[in-house]
């Protein structure tokens, strides 16, 4: 294709523009419709398979439901899975409304577990309460969803753009006006001015290199490269924890999840090569991956997910599971190594890193009402900073982002576009053209996220982190160099340059954090201690004036639950909730 | 920059026998977008490597034309 002139574009309007169209964006749309505003979704892929649930989801990993939980329950489980560094208001917000988005979702039609009394089926996996609802027919999730968009009420106040993808927020005094971005069909130069942006594009999965070295191979879907994480900084928007990264213990090579929670109840646990169990709770944090990759590193090693041991009928019940929802083609990967788990159990390993909130502690830095620190932009889930928060949370925050950013819009005034970041954004989306013999995006690709595993993979050291900003400095000369033929090859050239962009955030994070914290998610081997003195706080980045990276420390906010068996550090006292947030429970 | 192409095994296959003429479902529903229509025979086939072996293409094949085959580095 030719490089479209500056001029030549598709220019749309709306009161709020949805980027991502998956959990959190879906919901966020949804609600935002109902607050009598016209939306834009735009979605890189197509909403009805797109995002962490194209295929749907096994379960609710954090469902908070009246007489098996409660709220503060959960929040003080949440704060302790990550040693204390939380905005306690945020994951009280998904534990006060998870359960009102449950019966909002089986209002629209998405199936929960329930026993025999009708009561809601939830099981233990976390230390303390039990939080895991099961979906049995989880493969529905997203026609179920799809069906809403496009019911005639909704379908008059929703626009859905499938495969158009956003590059950049576009801001005017320092407050997000809209976005700029591209049809990954036909090239076209697309526009968008709006009077809320909300970014709803999932986690960085495409950052670390999967062992298996191929480039799709991520436990997260691969579409979500980091472009939310990316959109936000540039736009001007504080990002936190990034140096707290995500890594999980997956079935090897398949890299998907084996999993744990599923077989849990039916008997299934995770054992080393001498058959014994070797974690006292399966629930994922920094702490539990530690353990497992010091039992994979150890004379114990591999690591299974044990299953053999139980009745053909139970196998073949979690085989009904495990081989049809969520990760579908687990199935034809054993089958393909001619493995039954009758007769073996599953191998595991950890996973490359990743940056995601959804299951981790790394994303944009948002308050209760999904507000990033950019006026106007709002930030829902796997790439917005709501600790563990998962599909539950993101369904939250989504519906969170979508009533703030709706009431926004409504007296937001709509100033021309600024003509310099659109022009920014053409040359970023457009330069590999006009290089069509330079290297191709996915030798770049390989290269750069071999070089995040070479350096950035937890124990991290100070010498090795160097090592890799100097690397990823260096790869601005590759990625400037690269070269593209068609929209598509456009698309991933532009992902590329997200996956740098976080590689570098993960980099300078991961050093100016000068102590170890979150178990294996930021294991320092040069500085293995914690330093709560220097480093109970949040660590912030953002883009200063200059365009360079700056850090930045946030005290950890009052707790508003106490958390047993943890004192606060700093001394600072609890400041229980108002009626505002505790009303959500009410 | 010199130039090579270099053959590689894809995990989505298209059976051109069932495959319906002038049926896009499978292209539609991609989230990576690797299907395309050959302009030549009117039919799906994977036209880059890239591949969450997540199913959706193969779930909305009417015909089950699509099998999807785990990737090779990691089968
Ligand atoms: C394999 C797997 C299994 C999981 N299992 C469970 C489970 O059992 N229980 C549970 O509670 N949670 C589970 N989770 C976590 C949960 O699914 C996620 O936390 C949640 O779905 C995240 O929602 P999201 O909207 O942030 O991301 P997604 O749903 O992934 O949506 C992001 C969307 O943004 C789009 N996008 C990205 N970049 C752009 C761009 N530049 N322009 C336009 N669109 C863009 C993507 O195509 C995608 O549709 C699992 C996750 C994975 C990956």
């Amino acid at each position: 294709m030719q490089i479209p002139p500056l001029s030549e574009r598709r220019e749309m309007t709306c009161d709020v523009l949805v980027i991502g169209g998956g959990t959190a964006g879906t919901m966020a749309a949804l609600t935002a419709a109902q607050h009598d505003v016209q939306v834009l979704l735009l979605e890189k892929a197509n909403v009805r398979h797109s995002g962490a649930l194209a295929m749907g989801m096994d379960g609710v990993n954090n469902a908070v439901i009246p007489g098996k939980a409660s709220p503060e329950d959960y929040v003080a489980d949440i704060t302790t899975a990550n040693d204390g560094i939380v905005n306690q208001r945020t994951v009280y917000q998904t534990a006060t409304r998870g359960f009102a988005m449950v019966q909002r979702l089986e209002r629209y039609g998405v199936k929960f577990e329930k026993d025999e009394h009708n009561e809601y089926a939830v099981r233990k996996v976390h230390r303390s309460g039990s939080y895991v609802l099961p979906m049995p027919e989880g493969k529905d999730v997203k026609k179920v969803l799809y069906r809403q968009l496009r019911a005639r009420n909704v379908r008059a106040r929703v626009t859905i753009e499938n495969r158009v993808m956003p590059v950049r927020v576009l801001t005017v005094d320092g407050r997000a006006v809209g976005a700029v971005g591209f049809d990954t069909r036909t090239g076209e130069f697309v526009t968008i001015s709006a009077g809320a942006v909300i970014l709803a594009a999932g986690a960085a999965g495409r950052l670390g290199l999967p062992a298996s070295g191929y480039l799709y191979g991520t436990y997260e879907n691969p579409t979500n490269a980091g472009d939310g994480y990316a959109m936000a900084y540039h736009a001007g928007a504080e990002l936190s924890g990034i140096e707290c990264f995500q890594v999980n213990p997956l079935i090897k090579d398949y890299n998907g999840p084996a999993c744990a929670y599923v077989a849990n109840p039916f008997g299934g646990y995770q054992v080393n090569a001498e058959g014994n169990r070797f974690v006292d709770c399966d629930y994922w944090s920094g702490q539990m991956m530690a353990e497992v990759k010091a039992e994979l590193d150890s004379a114990r090693g591999p690591i299974y997910l044990k299953l053999s041991h139980l009745p053909d009928a139970t196998i073949t019940e979690i085989e009904g599971i495990l081989h049809t929802t969520e990760r579908p083609t687990r199935g034809t990967f054993h089958a393909g190594r001619g493995h039954d788990y009758r007769e073996r159990d599953i191998e595991m390993h950890i996973s490359e890193i990743g940056l995601c909130s959804g299951h981790s502690a790394s994303g944009v830095w948002i308050d209760e009402h999904a507000a990033t620190t950019v006026p106007g932009l709002y930030a829902a889930g796997d790439m917005a900073l709501v600790p563990h928060n998962y599909m539950i949370g993101a369904f939250v925050f989504g519906e969170i982002a979508g009533e703030h950013a709706s009431v926004f819009a409504r007296t937001a005034s709509r100033p021309a576009l600024p003509e310099d970041q659109i022009s920014a954004a053409h040359e970023l989306i457009y330069r590999p053209l006009s290089n069509p013999d330079g290297p191709p995006q996915a030798q770049v690709e390989f290269k750069l996220r071999r070089f995040v595993n070479d350096y950035m993979q937890p124990p991290k050291t100070e010498r090795y982190l160097s090592l890799g900003l100097e690397s990823f400095e260096r790869m601005r000369g590759d990625i400037a160099r690269m070269g593209a033929t068609t929209p598509h090859e456009l698309m991933r050239c532009a992902e590329v340059t997200f996956i740098r962009d976080c590689a570098e955030m993960a980099a300078r994070a991961s050093l100016a954090r000068t102590e170890s914290r979150w178990g294996l998610y930021h294991q320092r081997a040069d500085l293995p201690a914690s330093d709560d003195e220097r480093w109970f706080c949040h660590l912030n980045l953002r883009k200063d004036a200059t365009g360079a990276m700056e850090m930045l420390t946030r005290p950890v906010a009052p707790y508003i639950v106490d958390v047993p068996g943890f004192t606060r550090p700093d001394g600072i006292p609890n400041e229980p909730v108002g009626t505002e947030l505790a009303g959500a429970w009410a | 920059m010199a130039q090579a192409t270099n053959r590689v095994d894809v995990p989505v296959s298209v059976d051109q026998s069932k495959c319906i003429d002038g049926c896009t479902l499978c292209v539609d529903v991609c989230p990576l977008d690797s299907l395309a229509i050959d302009p030549e025979t009117n039919k799906a086939y994977m036209h880059v490597d890239e591949c969450w072996y997540c199913g959706p293409c193969a779930a909305r094949c009417p015909v089950d034309a699509v099998t999807v085959n785990i990737p090779y580095l990691l089968r």
